[in-house]
């Protein structure tokens, strides 16, 4: 079975993550970025269906998009275990939205010849969450999203959600996209051995050319959307800090609220 | 003026209160014309009238219901394709985003998720989003095709401007590929009487803080008449159901007043919570980075500040 991962490189949430003046697109170039930290679930499903089918001719390879430190969120996939990376690089796909994304991704994992497509829930930069439908749509696959629970038995693919108003279990049959969440399992570290390895592995890097795509299909070009103006969001003026040493913490707080008419 | 698709967001008939802001949003964009897919269209009838649709589409195919979200989306691009509405409104919720995207395949037409404001513009609507963990605010619109925006719970209050839509039914085709993911099996969540968390406008979350005993938190929010939320940690430890999960991989909440309890402040609960208008927090350590974002914060232990301010809020309220 071909299992194909779809990882994100995105600014780490944890330092700047900042838009370019020029064009109101998010800084990719300038700033540390890594393996969307939900995706690392979608690698986890993926190294996991393949240990569990037992069979020799499992193979699981990360799929990314995106500009050249993206190369990154493959080598960390391939270090937690997956066998094969596709890097897709073109400076044309640089502003790219959704549409214009899943149609990338759709032609790679059409020429991929994939039966299973793993994704995240959701980027942690855009987390628009649309992509793998998206995918499935233009691939004309099934899709079982937000998977809490992922089974995979012969053709047959199970999951469980949790959702808004249920608790739902959801069937499709191979060849399926499929999304998972951060419910689904506890992704693996690299182990020594895995990161010497990765080194090993193959990564192959394609252009727009190689996906019979041309520029005016992607990027800031061909984006349906575009973001106008962005503002950064003053900060919070300090609040009031009380210590509750004496107990008098719960009746300044209800004073806090009805000063401020939550009663 | 030109027609606006509001896709409703309800349960057997039982209009959501997203649909009456999307309602809402539409008439700045133009005549808001209703989208019911599913059973109850007469029930739905009144409130939809009430908030100013002037037609309402009803799909009852049966099949609509069986098969996930694909033949809805391919219903909807159908009706778009009669309609040729300037917009396509939708809730942002799970089903509404993966209908949105779909549309946006099928339409070749940009797709905005996550609105929290949408405001009529030269060039067609202007969206606002909040991103980056609600770290920068962005306006955007749609350059191609039908705007699709999916928009989010509280975008706008809804305001009534009664009409008498008639209803129209609609007959759809679903394709093959679409029916090819069934739920086998959907277990309802119970009902717990308190308000729908992202609809709320006040929220008591609970976190690692609480030992797992939320007691003092559902006391607290139900003297509020509040929501109850809770952090990743309280619902990896299995004290609370995902459903309530408040955060980045949870429900991002922006109620008049969110309250963490036991919670430290980790960045990816910050992002479901951080645009809440007034913030307060309880908690043992006065270096928890949630006091970074506080109106009001209490350092001590919960389980003594909240048992007594909820007796305090019941007293006043009575
Ligand atoms: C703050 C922000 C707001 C944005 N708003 C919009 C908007 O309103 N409309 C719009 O059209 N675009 C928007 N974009 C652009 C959009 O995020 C990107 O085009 C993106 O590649 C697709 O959406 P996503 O990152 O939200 O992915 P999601 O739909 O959240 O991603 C789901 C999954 O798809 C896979 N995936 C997504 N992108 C890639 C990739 N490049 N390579 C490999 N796998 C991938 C991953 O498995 C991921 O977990 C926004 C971007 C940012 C940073
Ligand atoms: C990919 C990813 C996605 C994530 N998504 C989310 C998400 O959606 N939502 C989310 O919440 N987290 C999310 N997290 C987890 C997040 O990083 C934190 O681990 C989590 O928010 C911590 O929860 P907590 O604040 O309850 O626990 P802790 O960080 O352990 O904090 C507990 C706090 O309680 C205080 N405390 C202890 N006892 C008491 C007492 N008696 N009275 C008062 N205070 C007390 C402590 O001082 C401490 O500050 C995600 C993580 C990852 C990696």
């Amino acid at each position: 079975m071909k299992i194909v991962v779809c990882a994100k490189f995105v600014p780490d949430a944890t330092a700047d993550r900042r838009f370019r003046s020029e064009d109101n697109t998010v800084d990719r170039a300038g700033v540390d970025g890594l393996l969307s930290e939900l995706d690392e679930y979608a690698v986890e499903t993926a190294l996991t269906v393949k240990e569990a089918g037992g069979s020799e001719d499992g193979e699981v390879t990360v799929l990314t998009v995106g500009p050249e430190q993206a190369a990154d969120a493959v080598k960390k996939g391939l270090q937690m275990g997956a066998d094969a990376g596709v890097h897709v690089l073109d400076d044309a796909i640089h502003g790219s939205d959704a549409v214009a994304t899943s149609l990338i991704l759709a032609k790679a994992l059409a020429k991929l010849e994939a039966d299973l497509v793993v994704f995240g829930m959701g980027s942690t930069d855009g987390g628009m969450g649309v992509v793998p439908a998206m995918v499935s749509e233009r691939l004309g696959l099934p899709a079982v999203t937000l998977g809490s629970e992922v089974t995979v038995e012969g053709q047959t693919v199970r999951i469980r959600r949790d959702g808004d108003t249920a608790s739902e279990t959801i069937e499709g049959t191979l060849p399926l996209v499929l999304s998972v969440s951060d419910q689904a399992n506890e992704p693996r570290y690299p182990s020594f051995k895995g990161i010497m390895a990765a080194k090993k592995k193959p990564v192959e890097t394609w252009s727009l050319a190689d996906l019979e795509l041309t520029a005016d299909q992607v990027g800031g070009s061909s984006a349906w959307t575009e973001v106008v103006e962005v503002t950064a969001r003053p900060a919070r003026t300090a609040g009031t800090i009380v210590t509750d040493d004496d107990g008098s913490g719960a009746a300044e707080l209800v004073e806090f609220l009805s000063t401020n008419k939550f009663l | 003026m030109s027609n606006v698709l509001v896709l409703v967001d309800h349960a057997a008939g039982a209009v959501r209160k997203t649909t009456a802001e999307l309602l809402t949003i539409a008439r700045r964009l133009g005549d808001p014309v209703a989208v019911f897919i599913g059973e109850g269209v007469s029930e739905a009838l009144p409130a939809l009238g009430q908030y100013g649709a002037v037609k309402v589409i009803a799909l009852s195919n049966p099949e609509l219901g069986q098969f996930l979200v694909a033949p809805k989306a391919e219903a909807l691009a159908q009706v778009a394709a009669k309609v040729e509405p300037s917009a396509i409104l939708i809730s942002s919720n799970a089903e509404g985003k993966e209908i949105a995207a779909r549309l946006a395949v099928k339409l070749d037409s940009g797709l905005i998720t996550d609105a929290v404001d949408v405001e009529a513009g030269d060039g067609g609507p202007v969206t606002t989003q909040s991103v980056f963990a609600g770290n920068f605010t962005v306006q955007a619109k749609v350059t191609h095709g039908t705007p699709i925006i999916t928009v989010k719970p509280n975008a706008a209050t809804p305001e009534a401007a009664q009409t008498s839509p008639e209803v129209e039914e609609f007959d759809v085709t679903i394709s093959d590929t679409a029916k090819t993911a069934k739920i086998v099996e959907s277990k309802p969540r119970e009902a717990t009487g308190r308000p729908e968390l992202t609809e709320a406008a006040i929220i008591v979350s609970g976190g690692r803080g609480t030992g797992g005993d939320f007691g003092p938190i559902e006391a607290f929010a139900d003297s509020l008449g509040a929501a109850v939320g809770a952090s990743r940690a309280a619902v990896d430890s299995g004290w609370y159901p995902h459903a309530y999960q408040v955060g980045q991989t949870g429900k991002t909440v922006s109620p008049q007043l969110y309250v963490a309890a036991g919670i430290s402040g980790a960045i990816q609960h910050r992002a479901g919570m951080q645009t809440s208008k007034t913030i307060i927090a309880i908690n043992k350590d006065p270096e928890a980075p949630i006091f970074e974002l506080v109106d009001f914060g209490v350092v001590g232990d919960l389980h003594k500040v909240l048992p007594t301010a909820t007796e305090e809020v019941t007293k006043r309220k009575s």
